[in-house]
């Protein structure tokens, strides 16, 4: 029985481990300026927390097996633990664990302590059961006036989030179904919602942010490679949640202008 | 039993009931009401089990259409999930560790005739049972249970025209967990005042077996949570139905503008975690208890750092209060806040390291016996350590970025508060069986049950960490609509059918533990050469535990292999003149 659990457990850490290692299924590609510390930071805690697993599962498989009884000669130590040892190994996880933290910490401070980038693109994300909506603030750089009154989902766009279209900063505001942002510029997001909350998740900007009712949230992130970018929503917001699903289409400056244009254009 | 020594019966003492109302309905002795737990939970846990089938099968075969159900909705699946996480974590993992196991158990091993209020603990079984009928209920009215998930955030909670389940299914979910709370309220106050006052002569705290030290600071959490959580959902009630505006702002629902304003979302996220976080070791510290106390006794040696441990429940109890915002780092909460909660939760590693070093150290120079609940609980470590090594990549913000909300956080916590505490119960079961029912269980079913639950469990659960860092976000009904979700699809399959097996297999231990009631072999009164005061009573104990006399306490709990002593057990109760250590 004791080789049994030994073969077990270590089977089970070894399988588990592999596809860990492996990256058989690991973070998708990175696509922003947060992604290398963020997956750096992942890899580093999956190393040190891995070595800690194989000991332990390792440790804990070969124990039961070396120390199974075996007929009536041996006899278990009488002992009630070694103090010396509690002690050294409860400092060793304590500068473990609070060091992982320490480490980490930079890469949140940068992401959510200073504000957006005076150049940065500002866009207005607004959830509702189930869709998101992206507004620019167009030419006059300034998002126009909303009313909870004006708002009807069925109609899209504009409409949904309920854009005042008697307030003059309005009338050149743009919004769609699609998010589209230039390369390598940040983006100045305010993450708003209707209903109920919902949360905007894009894991190739490595970018997760709620949206609350009541809340307006200031965030900001920048792409690094043009490309197609699945958003998710990440908060359970109702029968819809699994298809509140949205495009991030990351362009080269110029095709954003150009976009952006067409859409002004629109509206006229 | 001569070597106790007799003493007049406690105050607390009640005569033995007669009629079969008061022996088996209404009863107030502890051990009846230990079992009544203990079945509420067995049927729980089978609902919820059940449920948490029919969300796998929906998961990879949407349209398939099931026996009775007919096909699975998306808005169904969302109830099945909040009603098998509802079920789970109140009616199964706070109800039958510490109702089941520690009514019957934390009495007798302290010495005690009974719990200091018995009518408070029949009060508080019967009100957790009509919680469970009130939650039942949720599936059979109109629109169903509520699809809001376990978490409940408002204001998809707090409003009723959110979906379907958020009518009168949504209510009745929040009133059973208020009626919850106040069951769980008088429970706490019983085993606290139980513990301090009611110990035989003898039974110094430092002497207590680590299951009551662990009911013990189980019970302090529950007195301080469940009040928050029934102080919310008070609230969330009023929200609902009298028009306040606790949790909801100025919302628009489908084009409608609603009726409130200035409430916070945020609000509800930190009452409920605040009760949230906590109850996350109340479902898990009784079998860490149990895991400490079954590996001295299968291992034959005293605990490792015993001291240790009891001041590491206690630390965990304690930081377990401190933590609550880790669950909120995505929330829009203050991001300075997140500092604060990510090293007081990186604290309360500090202290699971201890135990689990602890086990280790006790399992080293044993004399290992491999009787089946040993087998749950080197399980129980084993899952322990795997559950909680995601816990330090969740609890720094920045990995919370990718994974928060995702299979990932799912993986982790099904691993430790679900299933290392459920092998907990399990070893608990196996363990305390034969002094429950005067029988045996069968081993060789119960190590078939353990393989089987062991290697499904891992195949379920491991897996779900590779789908969060892939990114699939929890609570997904399909995985049709995201295309980078479709290349995990094959791994779902797979869980799925590790999922079946694993269910399947449950019905081995319930018919053991049904056919062993009634044809296991006699048990004796101390099958597992065990020491704690359990074992020294007669199996199953007289309705006042020690018939008519009262225990004396001489050691500690764990003096296994004692050198000079006759056995290699020395009980609590054992006047020998060896000398122990505690």
């Amino acid at each position: 029985m004791g080789l049994a659990l030994l073969v077990m457990i270590w089977l089970i850490t070894f399988i588990s481990t592999y596809f860990f290692a492996a990256k058989t299924w690991w973070l998708p590609q990175g696509a922003s300026t947060s992604a290398p510390g963020i997956d750096h930071q992942f890899a580093f805690t999956y190393l040190l927390m891995g070595i800690v697993f194989v000991a332990a599962q390792c440790a804990l498989g070969y124990f039961v097996w070396k120390y199974r009884e075996r007929g009536a000669g041996a006899v278990a130590d009488y002992s009630h633990g070694n103090t010396k040892l509690e002690i050294v190994w409860t400092a060793l996880t304590a500068i473990l664990f609070i060091g992982l933290n320490l480490m980490g910490s930079p890469i949140w401070a940068a992401e959510r302590f200073a504000p957006a980038d005076a150049g940065a693109l500002p866009v207005e994300v607004t959830g509702m059961q189930f869709a998101w909506y992206f507004r620019y603030a167009g030419p006059d750089g300034k998002f126009g006036a909303t009313a909870p009154k004006l708002m009807d989902p069925s109609a899209g766009n504009e409409s949904a989030i309920g854009l005042d279209t008697s307030d003059p900063a309005a009338k050149d505001d743009v919004v769609t179904g699609t998010m589209y942002l230039p390369v390598n510029r940040q983006v100045d997001l305010t993450l708003r919602a209707v209903d109920v909350i919902h949360s905007f998740f894009v894991p190739n900007m490595r970018f997760k942010q709620d949206a609350v009712p009541g809340l307006a949230i200031h965030m900001h992130f920048t792409p690094t490679a043009v490309g197609d970018y699945e958003i998710a929503c990440a908060e359970l917001c109702g029968l819809g949640h699994y298809k509140m699903h949205g495009m991030l289409k990351v362009v080269s400056a110029e095709d954003f202008e150009k976009w952006m244009a067409a859409r002004e254009a629109e509206k006229q | 039993m001569a070597a106790q020594d007799v003493h007049a019966h406690t105050a607390h003492a009640h005569a033995a009931p007669q009629g079969f109302v008061r022996k088996y309905v209404f009863s107030l002795d502890h051990k009846v009401i230990g079992l009544q737990y203990f079945f509420l939970a067995l049927t729980a846990v089978f609902v919820g089990m059940i449920l948490s089938l029919l969300m796998r099968i929906h998961l990879v075969w949407p349209g398939a259409a099931i026996p009775l159900i007919g096909e699975i909705k998306p808005e169904t699946y969302l109830s099945l999930l909040t009603m098998h996480g509802t079920i789970m974590v109140f009616f199964v993992l706070t109800t039958a560790p510490q109702g089941g196991f520690g009514n019957y158990f934390l009495p007798i091993q302290i010495g005690a005739p009974d719990m200091a209020f018995p009518v408070l603990n029949m009060l508080s079984f019967w009100t957790t049972f009509v919680a469970f009928v009130v939650l039942i209920c949720a599936f059979f009215v109109t629109g169903g249970a509520p699809l809001h998930g376990w978490t409940g955030y408002a204001p998809l909670s707090a409003l009723t025209n959110t979906g379907p389940g958020e009518q009168l299914g949504a209510d009745l979910w929040i009133t059973s967990i208020a009626i919850f709370c106040v069951a769980s309220l008088m429970g706490a106050l019983n085993f606290i005042t139980t513990t301090l006052d009611l110990r035989a002569k003898g039974m110094t705290m430092m002497r207590m077996p680590l299951t009551v030290w662990s009911w013990f600071i189980t019970a302090i959490l529950g007195l301080l949570a469940f009040g928050v959580l029934l102080s919310a959902g008070i609230l969330l009630l009023l929200d609902r139905n009298l028009g306040t505006s606790f949790y909801i702002p100025l919302v628009v629902v489908n084009g409608q503008v609603m009726g409130h304003k200035g409430g916070s979302p945020l609000l509800w996220q930190h009452l409920f975690w605040f009760f949230g976080h906590p109850e996350v070791y109340i479902a898990i510290l009784p079998g860490m208890g149990v895991a400490s106390q079954l590996l001295s006794t299968f291992s034959r040696k005293p605990i490792f750092g015993y001291r240790a441990m009891v001041y590491a429940i206690m630390a965990i109890g304690f930081l377990g209060f401190m933590v609550w915002g880790h669950h909120m780092f995505m929330s829009g909460m203050s991001p300075y806040s997140a500092f604060a909660f990510s090293l007081m939760t990186m604290a309360i590693g500090v202290p699971s390291a201890i135990k689990t070093f602890n086990w280790l150290g006790t399992i080293h120079r044993g004399r290992v016996r491999f009787q089946t609940p040993m087998l749950f609980a080197i399980g129980f470590v084993s899952l322990f350590v795997s559950g909680g090594l995601s816990g330090p990549f969740l609890a720094q913000p920045t990995l919370d970025i990718p994974l928060h909300d995702t299979a990932f956080v799912v993986g982790h916590f099904h691993l430790i508060m679900g299933v290392a505490a459920i092998f907990g119960m399990f070893a608990a079961t196996y363990y305390w069986f034969p002094k429950m029912f005067g029988r045996m269980m069968n081993e060789r079913w119960g190590r078939i049950h353990f393989f089987i639950t062991l290697v499904g469990a891992y195949s379920i659960f491991m897996p779900m960490h590779y789908l969060g860092m892939a990114g699939q976000p929890r609570r997904y009904s399909q995985f049709t609509e995201l295309a980078y979700l479709h290349r995990l699809i094959p791994l779902n399959t797979f869980m799925t059918y590790a999922a079946i097996v694993t269910i399947a297999a449950q019905f081995i231990f319930v018919i053991n533990l049904f056919w062993s009631m009634k044809k296991g072999p006699k048990a004796s009164d101390n099958p597992w050469e065990a020491t704690t005061l359990e074992w020294t009573t007669s199996t199953p104990p007289p309705h006042d535990n020690f018939g008519g006399m009262t225990p004396v306490v001489h050691h500690g709990p764990y003096e296994y292999s004692v050198p000079g002593a006759a056995r290699d057990f020395i009980m609590q109760n054992d006047p020998a003149t060896v000398t122990t250590s505690h």
